[in-house]
């Protein structure tokens, strides 16, 4: 089942859907880019109850200048890495992160591979190695 | 100190790098940098016809190649509302099972290998060896199958497949038990494993963690059995669980999990229907090659396949299935065009190393080492 939600609303539905519905496990945090439609993006939430043995998904529109939500590593910690992904690979900030930076590309990359502007051969990048 | 586990370690099973802050041999800190394996096969699958990202899925978690097949064809069965003949069906079970041992058996031969019991490595690989010449004889490959289509399987399976499916099925139980002979009791394995990167169930669920490593903290969770697939509900075995959630317990269950799969195996090769290998759906599944050869109708759609790709309604599916590391989930979107329009990959080796840190903190290096191999994590499917 995929219940569309107001981004404003995310983190107060999430943490209703953890508390009220037993949604204890959220399985990922994705994107998809609809590219040239408006809003652009859209973040999709894969929760999980074990307990109901349900599969529910939440989606997300966001607009495709400077798109922001707010995250759920406050209701679920494994949203962490997941939103990191996100960011890194699609391009959207999440607010109150604790730690928003690049996970699978090099730190000082720039652009957002996932896009589907993005060249699929990718662009030239000289690895210049990362501090500890 | 901080101490960098770089790319290049043997004992980080793939190019994953640690950073941990340490006082003497404690860990006080962990935290994991990952990307160094990272390909793009997201973006790449966009590029290529549905039949063709069949090849990509292989590569995400090597070890267990069958499996990333498999969840991705049915996802996108799911989406073209294909019915899978029941012999396709359980030849997929029958022949995931015995990917899901192969897996086991790297993961017990490499974390042996990596506290030192060195010798259990070759056996394990010489087990694999057997299994890796089954899906040579199936599909001609030994690791990147490719064996499952949309539709069913890519090629009819060989002559005399029962005798060789049989001949190691037969002789594997005794194996397991030679294993289990080496390490199980050992004083210095115990030693090793027990106590060490505990964590507990309810912090494991909620940092992402899926898989062996749950059933090893208590809860008997299986996708096989929650949410069946590909006709599992036909066949009769247990999930075994452990309540202590150490590395030991983690070792325990999926020792236990070899010998299940081995039972799966058993009552597939039994009980094998007969019938078609394929779903009936000239549309998406090429056509017999020997009637492609006389027929005209079927040269026609062999090309438009081919060149072409079969088109697939719009919509979206998230699909799991069970693989030997936990939950590996496709969420594929369609826009109704012959490529697909996003997948998103949900390996489960990128929860389980989200709960690193937990399991890690607190504990020796040594114990990290431990840790490592018992997350059975895989690079492909955390970087992909």
């Amino acid at each position: 089942m995929t219940l569309e939600i107001a981004p404003e609303k995310i983190a107060a539905v999430c943490r209703y859907l953890r508390d009220e519905l037993q949604f204890v496990r959220l399985s990922a945090v994705t994107a998809v880019d609809r590219y040239p439609a408006e809003p652009r993006f859209e973040v999709v939430y894969l929760l999980h109850s074990i307990v109901r043995n349900q599969r529910l998904r939440l989606k997300c529109r966001l607009p495709g200048e400077a798109p922001e939500i707010d995250s759920v590593t406050g209701v679920w910690r494994a949203a962490n890495w997941y939103e990191r992904e996100v960011f890194d690979l699609v391009g959207v900030r999440f607010r109150n992160h604790p730690d928003l930076r690049r996970i699978l590309m090099p730190e000082d990359w720039s652009g957002h591979p996932l896009r589907k502007d993005y060249p699929v051969t990718g662009q030239k990048y000289n690895y210049t190695g990362e501090a500890l | 100190m901080t101490l960098n586990m770089g790319p290049q370690h043997p004992s980080t099973h793939g190019v994953l790098r640690m950073i941990l802050e340490l006082d003497g041999e404690t860990v006080i800190q962990a935290s994991c940098d990952i990307g160094y394996l990272h390909t793009g096969i997201e973006k790449e699958c966009e590029q290529k016809t549905w039949q063709q990202v069949v090849t990509l899925t292989d590569r995400i978690d090597y070890l267990c190649p069958l499996t990333n097949n498999l969840c991705y064809c049915l996802a996108v069965e799911k989406l073209l509302g294909l019915e899978i003949p029941p012999a396709a069906q359980w030849m997929r079970v029958l022949l995931n099972e015995l990917t899901r041992i192969n897996s086991h058996l790297i993961w017990l031969g490499t974390h042996s290998l990596d506290l030192g019991a060195m010798s259990l490595f070759l056996y394990c690989f010489r087990e694999r060896e057997d299994i890796l010449r089954i899906f040579e004889m199936f599909s001609g490959q030994r690791m990147m199958t490719s064996y499952f289509r949309i539709g069913g399987l890519a090629l009819e399976p060989p002559r005399g497949w029962q005798q060789a499916v049989g001949k190691f099925i037969d002789a594997f139980p005794s194996r397991v038990d030679e294993y289990e002979d080496l390490l199980t009791r050992n004083p210095i394995w115990m030693r090793r494993t027990k106590g060490v990167g505990y964590a507990a169930l309810e912090d494991l669920l909620d940092l992402g963690v899926t898989g062996p490593m749950i059933r090893a903290a208590g809860l008997a969770w299986d996708i096989r059995k929650s949410e069946p697939y590909s006709s599992y509900e036909e066949f009769d075995f247990d999930v075994p669980t452990r309540t202590e959630g150490d590395v030991y317990a983690r070792y325990q269950v999926r020792v236990e999990e070899m010998r299940q799969s081995a039972r799966i195996v058993k009552q597939a090769l039994d009980g094998m229907p007969s019938g078609p290998y394929t779903a009936d759906a000239p549309q998406v599944v090429l056509p017999d090659r020997e009637k492609m050869k006389t027929q005209m109708e079927a040269l026609i759609y062999h090309f438009k396949i081919v060149t072409e790709g079969f088109r697939v309604p719009e919509g979206e599916v998230y699909q799991v299935v069970e693989s030997p590391r936990g939950e590996m989930g496709y969420y594929v979107v369609s826009d109704g065009t012959s490529k697909p329009y996003r997948v998103f990959i949900h390996g489960p080796s990128f929860g389980n190393l989200q709960g690193l840190p937990k399991m890690v903190e607190g504990r020796l290096v040594s114990d990290a080492i431990a840790v490592l191999g018992s997350i059975d994590f895989v690079l492909g499917d955390v970087d992909r």
